[in-house]
């Protein structure tokens, strides 16, 4: 065999190889999606896995009957309330670290990323009920704060130390303010970093579920844990259950088909850079 | 006022992130501490009682809090273990010409960006004694079916498979971007020198590669020892107790037998166990030369 018909060979393993792994971690999704159009009967029913006419019921009474456009709102609003307050707290911290090699305040941050949760969450518990915060959405903006500032602090440092300096040298001539330079200069070019941050700081948020199980009550439920609650329904409804999973993770699904670059950088960029 | 802002710019803009951090985290981690030398069953008539180290002695006696350190780093080690492996692998096989390699880094974004919850529920279907996907493959293959999440012992292997599914493509991303970023020349130099395709891999890639690697595992050795969601989500450390890791012991002490000093005394431990495993692997890699 000559060189180039083995490359060519070479080549077309790889990609089938490479195909054949993405099919096995897609299959998951794939099963979400079929088991949410059928029928719990149609599900149990393991002789016929795709012969089936899709139906909508599930994805009707999950809307109908178990009231999950309230549950979307509250996980949204925490969502973007908790981005928003973790980028105020979060951008200028960056800066700073970033700008004056604050190496003790990163490491901070570091940590934070790193204790376990559970670690503070019977304080929490005690402390919100006390300022009668439980069932609140300050509590749970608050909590999920905890996730996204971390997070977009993260990010944002490696984007700030890869600035280049005369920007801000060049404000600073023409009579800006360090803070005045860090708010008319150095954000409004940091949208692409401000960007994959916000937008990771959201799913985390969206996907936070122990904060959520210790802090919401029937007003402020958010959508993983109204998700988790079917299961607690004795028969479980398997149809429900997957439409509710395909509604919760559907915004996130669009969001990594839209800003895949953006993501990979995010979830990638600290580590690749340390 | 101005001026004094931005003169100490330095220490002001850190200041309310730090301040939050303090106060949402660092306060209530010392009021867990606290709370690890009383007993309480968070009642508001009967306030905690003092009991020095009972908390301490009673959990180091208990065979459940041993049998849950031994499961989480079981879990841990194995699922580390693993997707570091098939990540490294799954990364040089990405670095090749790929047709639609865009799609096929977002489609694999897909499982570690999703709800965990929903993850862990779908899994629950897949693993479904009866009606699941993973028994009908097994038939199809001639093998006997398992009861996966409903049996004792291989109710971890089956959580560490969801674990590998969801967070290998994440060691994967990471070291790719490694991969994309290595120098030309020594390769060159191994290719005169007629080294094979093994030889190039482990004595030029892995080792330039090292940082990277470190940076992965560090990142997943962590949240695979917090892992939460995902096990709440599908056993709720069942059956009986032998899903149980230190998280969910910890959980289930406080917030279902509101045995409030014991709960908090294991999660002194557990934050003392992620802590130093954090620091141990952060200055390894700070001896591999990576910056934080």
């Amino acid at each position: 065999m000559n060189k180039r018909k083995k490359n060519t060979m070479k080549l077309i393993s790889t990609n089938i190889a490479i195909y054949v792994i993405l099919i096995l971690f897609i299959l998951p999704f794939l099963w979400m999606i079929l088991a949410s159009f059928k029928t719990q009967q149609q599900i149990l029913d393991t002789s016929n896995l795709f012969g089936f006419t899709p139906n909508f019921d599930n994805y009707i009474s999950v809307f109908t009957k178990y009231e999950f456009m309230d549950f979307i709102v509250n996980s949204f609003l925490i969502a973007v309330a908790s981005t928003f307050l973790g980028l105020l707290l979060g951008l200028p911290a960056a800066y700073a670290i970033a700008k004056y090699k604050q190496n003790g305040l990163g490491l901070l941050i570091l940590i934070a990323r790193i204790v376990p949760g559970i670690s503070f969450l019977i304080p929490w518990f005690i402390i919100f009920s006390r300022l009668e915060l439980i069932d609140t959405y300050t509590a749970l903006t608050l909590s999920h704060t905890l996730v996204t500032m971390p997070f977009i602090i993260w990010v944002m440092i490696p984007f700030f130390e890869s600035m280049p300096g005369e920007l801000e040298e060049s404000a600073r001539i023409d009579g800006c303010t360090t803070t005045g330079a860090f708010l008319r200069v150095i954000l409004p070019i940091s949208g692409p970093g401000i960007i994959t941050s916000s937008i990771l700081a959201f799913i985390f948020s969206w996907n936070n579920f122990m904060f959520s199980l210790i802090l919401a009550g029937e007003k402020t439920k958010t959508l993983p844990i109204a998700v988790f609650n079917f299961l607690s329904y004795s028969d479980i409804n398997w149809g429900g259950l997957m439409a509710a999973s395909v509604i919760i993770t559907l915004p996130v699904l669009v969001i990594a088909l839209i800003m895949q670059r953006f993501i990979i950088a995010g979830l990638t960029g600290g580590a690749v850079k340390g | 006022m101005l001026y004094w802002i931005d003169k100490n710019v330095k220490w002001i803009y850190p200041l309310p992130a730090v301040l939050f951090v303090g106060l949402m985290m660092i306060f209530p981690i010392g009021y867990t501490f606290w709370l690890s030398f009383h007993e309480w069953s968070m009642s508001n008539i009967t306030p905690p009682l003092w009991v020095a180290l009972d908390n301490y002695m009673s959990l180091f006696k208990d065979e459940l809090f041993r049998e849950s350190l031994w499961i989480t780093f079981y879990f841990t080690v194995v699922a580390v273990g693993v997707q570091t492996v098939l990540g490294i692998l799954l990364a040089l096989l990405m670095n090749k010409h790929i047709i639609g390699k865009g799609l096929v880094k977002t489609l694999f974004l897909l499982p570690m960006i999703a709800t965990p919850v929903a993850v862990g529920l779908v899994w629950v279907l897949i693993y479904e004694p009866n009606v699941g996907v993973a028994n009908i493959f097994l038939q199809a293959l001639g093998l006997p079916v398992q009861e996966w999440l409903a049996s004792p012992d291989l109710v971890i292997p089956s959580l560490i498979l969801i674990d590998v599914w969801e967070w290998t493509p994440m060691i994967a991303l990471i070291v790719l971007a490694g991969l994309v970023s290595l120098p030309k020349d020594p390769y060159e130099a191994a290719i005169v020198d007629g080294a094979s395709g093994f030889q190039v891999f482990w004595n030029i890639t892995l080792p330039l590669l090292k940082p990277a690697i470190y940076s992965a595992v560090l990142l997943r050795l962590i949240d695979a020892l917090k892992t939460f969601d995902i096990i709440y989500a599908t056993t709720q450390g069942g059956p009986g107790t032998s899903s149980q890791t230190l998280n969910i012991y910890g959980y289930v002490l406080g917030f279902q037998y509101f045995q409030i000093g014991k709960a908090s005394a294991l999660l002194m431990v557990f934050f003392a166990i992620v802590l130093s495993l954090s620091i141990l692997v952060i200055s390894l890699r700070k001896k591999a030369g990576a910056a934080l």
